[in-house]
């Protein structure tokens, strides 16, 4: 059940997508989610969405997984729809009491669904293909500016880092512990509102205990490593660009400008 | 209360990238008062199959029913309290602030009454060896192997008519192993439980189990009462087990001493047939 959940999982592969820097993939997807909403028309939505298609088929990921992690989002996006439709006015589609749907709602709830879609697949993307350690030491380099100003860049990467590490313990940690108390008579799935939130309090507490044990443990392993932050640590891995961040930035920057010249121009 | 078992195979998360098949095509029937032990190696679907025996895994082919109730439907209450599984290190699903309150847990859903779920309480207690007066303790002060046996208690309150061990006793030193096997051998005797014991230990399993399946890559690789099992320690060794060291000592002892029995599964029948041996 809890395994199920896909976004934020890394997806091993050797891909394009898979070898760029994190660096490139970090900014380009940040420049993309800015780019979404600047697109206002449907020739520009179509060509995003076949950009981003064809982004997906380049990182080798089943298509089937992509479109499992917008699952949970689709009822976010249903609800705006319908507030959207029956809010917004405008020309005036069908009356029903107090309810009126307009052209221009229907326009954006459409515009709207479109664009968190995209904007869930090219974020997952980032992370689909990105390892938690990478991504983290991404962070790390294009934030490192900021430790002139006293920032703690680095133990703000390494929580993060951690952070990502553990996702994945805790949640097979959580499924275990379920299984547990529902082997000894716990319902999760019955009664009220509050019922079920309070039949949730015999996994909370024993992962809790479990959390602050592993995270003891794993103070004494870094410090049994001799770990004591950033001064004078080296990298294994040293970030470095090729020749397919160059490709992958131009291009992006590439579609980007001819998407908006079109835009603006033509339509 | 039989289980049977037809066809059963699992997959963990079918369709997916991370797509792991890890049951194929278990064929099992499990009768009543039966002691059985499952061995394997990691990864050769011992927990994945015994996860099946209450529902907490649906089979993705086959099916599997336990005394006539189908897993894959939907209410599973009544399953549940058949079947108890204890989870291997269960001390980590303690969580109430004390022991008392722990072992009921299971009991207050069952809507029991406060006397019955009292003396429910005592009688776990009991069967696990532990003392009374820990009862107002917090679960978190005991020792290891009280906590151990509190998460056993707990399950064990439910009366369960199957009992599904998974290693119980891992972590735990000689003196605590031993005790736990000899509750859990008391609870087949008094109440006539069909016991399940996982274990990646041979020693352990030829001490106490009557019936042994071997598993391996998700398949039966062999089941058979125990001394068979035993008898052939070339098969065991095929897929990396072996049968327990003392029948290897035994075999070894056969060629000095060639009267003696050799088909011996534990230290205490050993001792038993060499002194027997010596006495003569």
């Amino acid at each position: 059940m809890i395994r199920d959940i896909t976004i934020g999982q890394y997806v091993p592969g050797d891909s394009m997508l898979h070898k760029s820097d994190p660096r490139t993939k970090i900014i380009l997807t940040f420049v993309m989610m800015i780019f979404i909403f600047m697109i206002n028309t449907y020739w520009g939505y179509l060509m995003l969405t076949l950009f981003t298609a064809l982004t997906v088929v380049t990182s080798n990921i089943p298509v089937k997984f992509v479109l499992k992690g917008l699952k949970p989002v689709i009822f976010i996006v249903i609800f705006a729809g319908v507030i959207n439709m029956f809010t917004i006015g405008g020309r005036t589609i069908f009356e029903w009491g107090f309810l009126r749907m307009t052209y221009e709602g229907v326009d954006t709830a459409i515009k709207m669904a479109i664009r968190l879609f995209l904007l869930i697949i090219i974020a997952s993307l980032l992370t689909y293909t990105t390892t938690p350690i990478a991504l983290t030491d991404g962070i790390e380099k294009l934030l490192g500016p900021l430790k002139r100003l006293r920032v703690p860049v680095h133990e703000i990467a390494m929580m993060m880092t951690i952070a990502l590490r553990f996702i994945p313990t805790l949640l097979e940690e959580t499924d275990k512990i379920i299984k547990a108390q529902s082997s000894r008579g716990a319902d999760f799935d019955s009664g009220n509102l509050i019922e079920r939130a309070k039949s949730f309090i015999p996994v909370l507490i024993p992962l809790f205990i479990s959390a602050f044990r592993r995270a003891d443990e794993l103070a004494t392993a870094m410090e049994a490593r001799c770990y004591r932050g950033s001064e004078g640590r080296t990298r294994m891995k040293q970030l470095s660009l090729t020749r397919y961040d160059f490709v992958a930035t131009a291009i992006t920057v590439v579609f980007m400008a001819w998407v908006l010249v079109m835009q603006y121009m033509v339509w | 209360m039989p289980i049977n078992i037809e066809g059963l195979s699992f997959t963990y998360s079918n369709g997916g990238p991370f797509e792991k098949k890890a049951l194929n095509d278990i064929n099992l029937n499990i009768e009543d008062g039966e002691f059985i032990g499952i061995i394997g190696h990691t990864g050769s679907g011992k927990s994945t199959l015994i996860q099946h025996f209450n529902g907490i895994l649906k089979p993705t082919g086959g099916r599997i029913s336990v005394n006539g109730i189908d897993t894959r439907q939907r209410d599973l209450k009544v399953l549940r309290r058949q079947v108890g599984i204890v989870f291997q290190y269960p001390e980590h699903q303690l969580f109430e602030d004390t022991v008392k309150k722990d072992i009921s847990f299971g009991l207050l859903k069952l809507g029991l009454s406060e006397e019955e779920t009292a003396q429910r309480v005592l009688a776990a207690l009991q069967s696990v060896g532990l003392d009374q007066s820990i009862l107002e303790k917090s679960p978190f002060e005991l020792s290891g192997g009280q906590k151990r046996r509190v998460a056993i208690a707990g399950v064990v309150a439910m009366m369960p008519k199957i009992l599904v061990l998974d290693e119980p006793t891992a972590g735990l030193d000689p003196s605590g192993r031993d005790e736990i096997f000899g509750y859990i051998k008391k609870l087949h005797k008094d109440f006539n439980m069909t016991i399940i014991l996982v274990s990646h230990s041979m020693e352990d399993i030829a001490r106490l189990a009557e019936r042994v399946i071997v598993m391996n890559q998700g398949t039966i690789f062999m089941d058979k009462p125990s001394a068979q099992v035993y008898n052939q320690p070339q098969e065991l060794e095929k897929i990396g087990l072996s049968a327990p060291q003392i029948t290897y000592l035994m075999k070894r002892l056969k060629a000095i001493i060639p009267h003696i029995d050799e088909n011996i599964f534990t230290v205490e029948a050993a001792l038993k047939e060499l002194q027997k041996h010596l006495k003569a």
